[in-house]
């Protein structure tokens, strides 16, 4: 038996998986007939028995979340999807909805009537034109299917669903800084408390919920939150999206129970590429700490991946071989954290800016061993005193690197210089060691 | 050039999407660009206008998004992922052949206007790496000779369709309208998936 579980992907392999059509022919817009047939907390009190958890890198549990929205407060509630996926490695909800964007208008249609929202967002990057065509099309027909508007289903429950296009801000992925953007400002994240559930977009209750998350609850209301809960492990349940990228043969999406390791993924992946043998990995995206192949056998579930040192994240696995150096991988997305601190914060600010400088140094074989107590004490210093998690990220690769390829980084200051040949690491290099595919 | 009636009735239809309308001066900048190519003062002008807020204050916001440019890009604006993933894959190597073979820099376009260049950040299509973009289409498993021979393409009036997108490539301003929200009818266009995200539906249709 297959270890994989196709839902979200099942149809993508259709010509027409992204339409109307081609969605209803495989059973869509059928959960939102049930969904809207039950009280909004029977809705809400399924997801919760279903122990979906956020997909967008938290884990929060998604039913607990909707259930903090007050009731009977008399003011506009919203629902917002976070289809700002830039983490780094993240390569799962640009898919999704380019070929099945009907999936995520039935889950913000259900999440929206439990929550009593009469309007709905869906924030997505700026940068994939034809995912947002998709999206936008999706929208159009759903509301001539009379699925959005007004009365859907004669059930007297309304919704207005809008797409709106950010513009390059990898920050944006952040709750409130994604709030503020759709309010019109610069996207910079918020002090918390209070929570968005209280106090969100437009300081009024709000739901954030990425897509693969809000994705994921048609299936629990069409087949019930026991069917979800029986597949993946004790306190990660359900299937989710990993996504392969790197030096592997086959890169690519795999939609399985949580709890997979990288070796069962990597033998579907058709392994290292030839030759070649892994060297480090991220869990789920850049702002997790990274893996060797000493956790090849962790279970990439939220608590198995906690229990060996990183975090589930985005489940953005990118695997690198020994052809890859530590450090310019590391300085690269230190670079990136740099790039897209968005200031607010001076830790933040100003220590991503040195953590660049240093490793600059460092990849150029310049600087000494005390630079890496440095690199340790900034990313103290950083880690934990800003607003949002950016600066946590940016301190994730820095820390586990050198507890893993300490070496590796005396190695360039000893020869004055990096070690290792970039073209080797390409896909299009030649080896004799066989290289890429 | 003077905004038209034409222009307002498309600014009012995006401002009455939202139920506040500073919301809508994301969509409004892109259409700006769908106008201009860029962000132009009387871009700045007219959006602080509609919406009640000083150019300050809409300049803030411009320059805080990398995606709005305050001068004219190519009409074909290519951006090559250079987060790790894309770079070690060969993202590098394909940024400084493009940097030499265009005889450009960094968020520059040629002297014919056709292409510009631009490192970008990861671009959600890491298992299809190395990536580059142009008008924010993909542009899959490039190579250096691959990038190259796209701009060429491009510069002869010609370029390829992108590998999960359109059957054509739009031009800079077409794709800005697209990100103001307004349509091109083209959703229909290209495959619904590439190969990578079809693997692991593949693999399990074989019971792997």
């Amino acid at each position: 038996m297959s270890k994989l579980t196709p839902v979200l992907s099942a149809n993508w392999d259709e010509k027409d998986s992204f339409t109307i059509a081609g969605y209803k022919r495989n059973g869509g817009y059928k959960a939102i007939e049930k969904a809207l047939a039950m009280e909004p907390d029977a809705v809400i009190q399924s997801v919760k028995d279903s122990g979906l958890r956020g997909r967008g890198g938290a884990g929060f549990p998604t039913g607990m979340k909707w259930g903090f929205i007050p009731q009977g407060d008399n003011k506009e509630h919203y629902f917002v999807v976070n289809a700002d996926e830039s983490e780094p490695g993240t390569c799962k909800d640009t898919p999704l909805m380019m070929a099945n964007p009907h999936v995520l208008i039935e889950g913000i249609i259900i999440g929206s009537y439990a929550i009593r929202a009469n309007h709905a967002f869906i924030y997505i990057r700026g940068e994939v034109a034809h995912v947002i065509r998709r999206v936008q099309q999706a929208i159009e027909d759903a509301y001539k299917a009379g699925y959005l508007g007004k009365n859907i289903l004669g059930k007297g429950f309304d919704l207005e669903l809008i797409l709106h296009v950010g513009a390059g801000a990898y920050i944006c992925g952040e709750e409130t800084a994604l709030l503020d953007s759709l309010e019109g400002f610069r996207g910079q994240p918020r002090l918390r408390p209070p929570f968005p559930a209280i106090a969100g977009l437009y300081a009024r209750p709000t739901i954030v919920n990425n897509v693969e998350t809000v994705a994921s609850v048609p299936s629990i209301i069409a087949n019930g939150p026991e069917w979800f809960a029986a597949i993946g492990t004790e306190k990660s349940k359900g299937y989710t999206l990993y996504s392969l990228s790197g030096h592997v043969n086959n890169p690519g999406q795999f939609e399985a129970p949580l709890g997979i390791t990288l070796r069962e993924l990597l033998e579907l992946a058709g392994g290292i590429r030839n030759g070649h043998k892994l060297k480090f990995w991220t869990p789920g995206g850049s702002s997790t700490p990274l893996f060797t192949d000493a956790h090849l056998d962790t279970p990439l579930d939220y608590e198995g991946v906690s229990a060996a040192g990183s975090m589930l994240g985005t489940k953005a696995l990118q695997i690198f071989d020994e052809t890859t150096c530590i450090v310019r991988a590391v300085l690269r997305w230190t670079e990136f954290y740099k790039h897209e601190s968005c200031g607010k914060c001076t830790p933040c600010r100003e220590g991503t800016w040195w953590l660049v400088q240093i490793l600059k140094d460092l990849e150029h074989g310049k600087g000494t061993a005390e630079d890496l107590d440095k690199l340790l004490d900034l990313c103290d210093n950083i880690m934990g005193r800003s607003f949002c998690a950016l600066a946590d990220g940016a301190a994730s690769p820095i820390i586990s690197s050198i507890r893993y390829f300490k070496d590796e980084y005396l190695q360039h200051l000893a020869i004055g210089g990096c070690p290792f040949d970039s073209v080797a690491s390409t896909i299009f290099a030649t080896s004799p060691a066989g290289g890429a595919k | 050039m003077p905004f038209t009636n034409e222009d307002f009735t498309v600014i009012d239809s995006i401002i009455n999407r939202y139920p506040r309308k500073r919301s809508a001066i994301m969509p409004l900048l892109h259409f700006a660009q769908a106008r201009d190519g860029y962000v132009t003062n009387e871009s700045i002008e007219t959006i602080a206008e509609k919406l009640d807020l000083e150019t300050a204050e809409v300049i803030a916001v411009v320059s805080f998004y990398t995606q709005y440019k305050r001068e004219p890009v190519g009409e074909y604006h290519v951006g090559v992922c250079i987060n790790t993933l894309c770079a070690v894959m060969g993202g590098d190597a394909i940024y400084e052949g493009l940097k030499e073979h265009l005889g450009i820099e960094n968020n520059c376009a040629t002297k014919d206007g056709k292409v510009s260049l631009e490192r970008i950040e990861c671009n959600a299509a890491c298992d299809y790496a190395p990536v580059v973009m142009a008008n924010w289409e993909f542009y899959d498993n490039q190579t250096v000779q691959s990038a190259k021979d796209l701009v060429d393409a491009i510069r002869s009036g010609n370029p390829p369709a992108p590998t999960r997108g359109p059957d054509k490539l739009p031009t800079w301003r077409e794709n800005s309208a697209v990100l103001a929200g307004i349509s091109d009818g083209r959703a229909g266009e290209g495959v619904s998936a590439g190969e990578p995200s079809l693997l692991g539906l593949k693999l399990s249709k074989e019971g792997k």
